[in-house]
């Protein structure tokens, strides 16, 4: 077996594309994920147009005003920035691409805003310029705007919510108000409460029934009102979030970005050398002639199976070297990557096995691995809940006859102890690896009679 | 090399009904029939890589070397690299001495280091016949070797192909040339829809068809041949 195994190598190294792409392949992969995960998205460029005058304030119900909103600033730390002078400069970047979208507050955003406070209010409404020449883009405009205005309602929402529940308390508790520069003393009701129980010894009897009826409505009062302020508070955002999940804690996203580019490198490379190779018998007419007594096809399909394994194994180890240059990896679990890295290979090189022996030559068989492989490899990813539950079905078992998911679970539970362990995807490959094995020794008696 | 009562059927089709044969060591025998004759399949038993449905083959003086039509070998690698692999393969004790002399016997010793793509056809089938004595066999069969090879190539080739038969080898080959086998074969086995129809020399064909067809028989030896397939419904 070694001799054939020596043979592939050497045809290998006649074929400095095929080695190219093997090598450069993973390395491209490495590259471009580690890229990916290891930046933060960036924020997109959006005009940014201040119509409102400089002074302009919102004012609260009682008269005050709450605090500058810093409009600008809040919004440029979700966007960069560009600041333009006029709508019609606002456009013209829209337009020419400079940027995916301009804001503009209109002059009368605060008349508008103050009036929710009064008997006729108005809508508050911020002008939106975007150029959604295609779907893509369009998806993402509106997303982003979304993504801002909800954070901008949220936030004037809490501030309004703040002040009215700070002005309830002065209610409740007492405390000192400005009215044009003048400190203005508040008792409040739990002081008024107090002062009235303390007065009632001194107020004739005919008079305390009235007088009682003022304690109580104080101390009813201030016991009601306590509650007010945090239901107000609850008004600017009425329902929070509280997670649970009923599945294992999954591992990060950049180790399961990792894994899927790993394990895809290692089906990619598998799945194609193996595949090939044993076609390659085919298309040389080599095969009767191996199998014709010089070696058993069970110890081809071993040879090319191996062969994937070590060519697969050192490939996906260069690739996740070369992530390792953008994400931090968890060497200490090294031997773990070897075993999901081999047992995946073994899976995969089954699988490419049976194709390869049921595939006339070699340029056939790799079209048909990349048709097979590729759709399998993205249905493998569909998260449950994305589809029917009947279309959901049919791909879990389309994913589960096919070793990638089993080699995805595998590789990443070896970078990340998160998540279920890694013994089930293990199983799961030496079940495919017999069965495709099986398929393979059974197509290879009609590789030998056609 | 011996075969009794081979039959071979694929699907409905009979390839073979019922062929025997026999080859004596140094001889060289032409297999020769029209298309579908199962020239290739008789071969093919001979060689064990498809198995008969019934009769038997034996070969009790060793090793058979097989030759396919077309050239079975890898033609990414060197013709060294070839010859060395399959001198591997066939478990020689000293596989790097077995590649000389398989290089000094096709006058390829200068083109060791060249890819076999970049040889010509008829040099490849010198590999490829090479390839087939690499494990010293007692019986070469070669299935159509000089299909492809220009008048030069062919000639070439068969010069090496008396060589090994001068040497003891037995040697069984098909071929459509029918001229070939006349000049190459000194027995000829000929076959026609799965059924063996001769068995001897070309000239005892030829006499043959002098009692049939007398006309055809003084003609070439392709035109009496034809009379001979007509002459019994072929």
């Amino acid at each position: 077996m070694r001799w054939l195994l020596l043979k592939d190598l050497q045809i290998l190294r006649r074929s400095p594309l095929q080695v190219v792409l093997l090598i450069a392949y993973p390395v491209l992969i490495a590259l471009l994920i580690g890229f990916a995960i290891s930046r933060e998205p960036g924020n997109p460029r959006v005009a940014f147009l201040n119509e409102v005058p400089p002074g302009a304030r919102v004012a609260t119900g009682a008269g005050d005003r709450l605090p500058a909103i810093g409009v600008h600033d809040r919004v440029c730390r979700q966007v960069e920035c560009v600041d333009v002078s006029s709508r019609a400069e606002a456009e013209a970047k829209v337009r020419d691409g400079d940027v995916l979208a301009a804001l503009i507050l209109p002059a009368d955003l605060i008349d508008r805003l103050n009036s929710l406070g009064t008997l006729d209010p108005e809508t508050p409404q911020v002008d939106v310029i975007v150029n959604e020449e295609d779907p893509l883009k369009a998806r993402v405009v509106d997303d982003r705007i979304d993504a801002l205005l909800a954070r901008a309602n949220l936030f004037i929402a809490k501030q309004i919510a703040g002040e009215g529940g700070r002005y309830l308390n002065l209610v409740v508790e007492g405390g000192h108000f400005s009215v044009l520069g003048t400190k203005v003393e508040i008792l409040g009701l739990r002081a008024t409460a107090s002062t009235l129980e303390s007065l009632r010894p001194s107020v004739p009897a005919a008079k305390q029934p009235a007088l009682d009826r003022v304690i109580r409505f104080a101390t009813l009062a201030r016991d009601n009102l306590d509650v007010a302020a945090p239901l107000i508070d609850r008004l600017a955002q009425p329902i929070e979030v509280e997670k649970q999940s009923v599945s294992a804690p999954t591992p990060p996203l950049d180790v399961f970005a990792v894994a899927v580019a790993a394990t895809l490198t290692l089906t990619f490379v598998t799945l194609l050398l193996v595949a090939g190779s044993l076609a390659l018998e085919r298309e040389e007419n080599t095969f009767p002639r191996l199998t014709g007594g010089l070696v058993s096809r069970s110890a081809l399909l071993g040879e090319k199976v191996g062969l994937g394994i070590a060519v697969g194994l050192i490939v996906t180890l260069l690739m996740l070297g070369g992530v390792e240059l953008f994400v931090g990896l968890d060497w200490s679990r090294f031997g773990l990557w070897l075993i999901a890295i081999l047992a995946g290979a073994a899976g995969l090189g089954a699988a490419g096995a049976a194709l390869g022996a049921a595939a006339r030559d070699v340029r056939s068989v790799s079209l048909l691995a990349f048709m097979i492989s590729l759709p399998v490899a993205l249905l493998s990813l569909v998260p449950s809940g994305a589809v029917g539950a009947t279309l959901y079905d049919v791909i879990r078992v389309i994913a589960a006859a096919f070793p990638f998911k089993p080699a995805l679970q595998a590789m990443t539970a070896a970078l990340d102890s998160a998540g279920p362990g890694i013994g089930g995807p293990l199983l799961h490959l030496a079940i495919l690896v017999v069965a495709y094995l099986a398929l393979a020794r059974l197509a290879l008696r009609r590789f030998a009679s056609v | 090399m011996q075969a009794r009562g081979l039959v071979k059927k694929y699907g409905a089709r009979e390839a073979l009904r019922g062929v025997d044969f026999a080859a004596q060591p140094g001889e060289l025998v032409g297999v020769i029939g029209p298309n579908g004759a199962g020239k290739t399949t008789l071969l093919s038993i001979l060689a064990g890589t498809v198995k008969a449905d019934e009769g038997k083959v034996s070969s009790p003086n060793g090793e058979v070397g097989w030759v396919p039509q077309q050239a079975a070998l890898y033609r990414r690698l060197t013709v060294e690299e070839n010859l060395l692999l399959f001198a591997r393969l066939e478990k020689r004790a000293e596989p790097r001495k077995a590649v000389e002399e398989m290089l000094e016997l096709t006058g390829l010793a200068e083109r060791r280091g060249d890819v076999v793509a970049r040889l010509s056809g008829g040099n490849q089938q010198r590999i490829n016949i090479a390839i087939g004595l690499l494990g010293q066999p007692v019986t070469l069969l070669l299935d159509e070797p000089s299909v492809g090879l220009d008048p030069r190539q062919r000639a070439r080739l068969w010069e090496f192909v008396s060589g090994l038969a001068d040497g003891g080898t037995t040697v069984i080959f098909s071929t459509h040339d029918i001229q070939e086998a006349e000049r190459y074969g000194q027995r000829l086995l000929v076959l026609a829809d799965g059924e063996g129809l001769f068995d001897g020399s070309a000239e005892e064909l030829r006499e043959a068809v002098r009692g049939e067809t007398p006309e055809a028989a003084g003609s070439d030896f392709e035109t009496a041949f034809v009379a001979f397939l007509q002459h019994r419904g072929h």
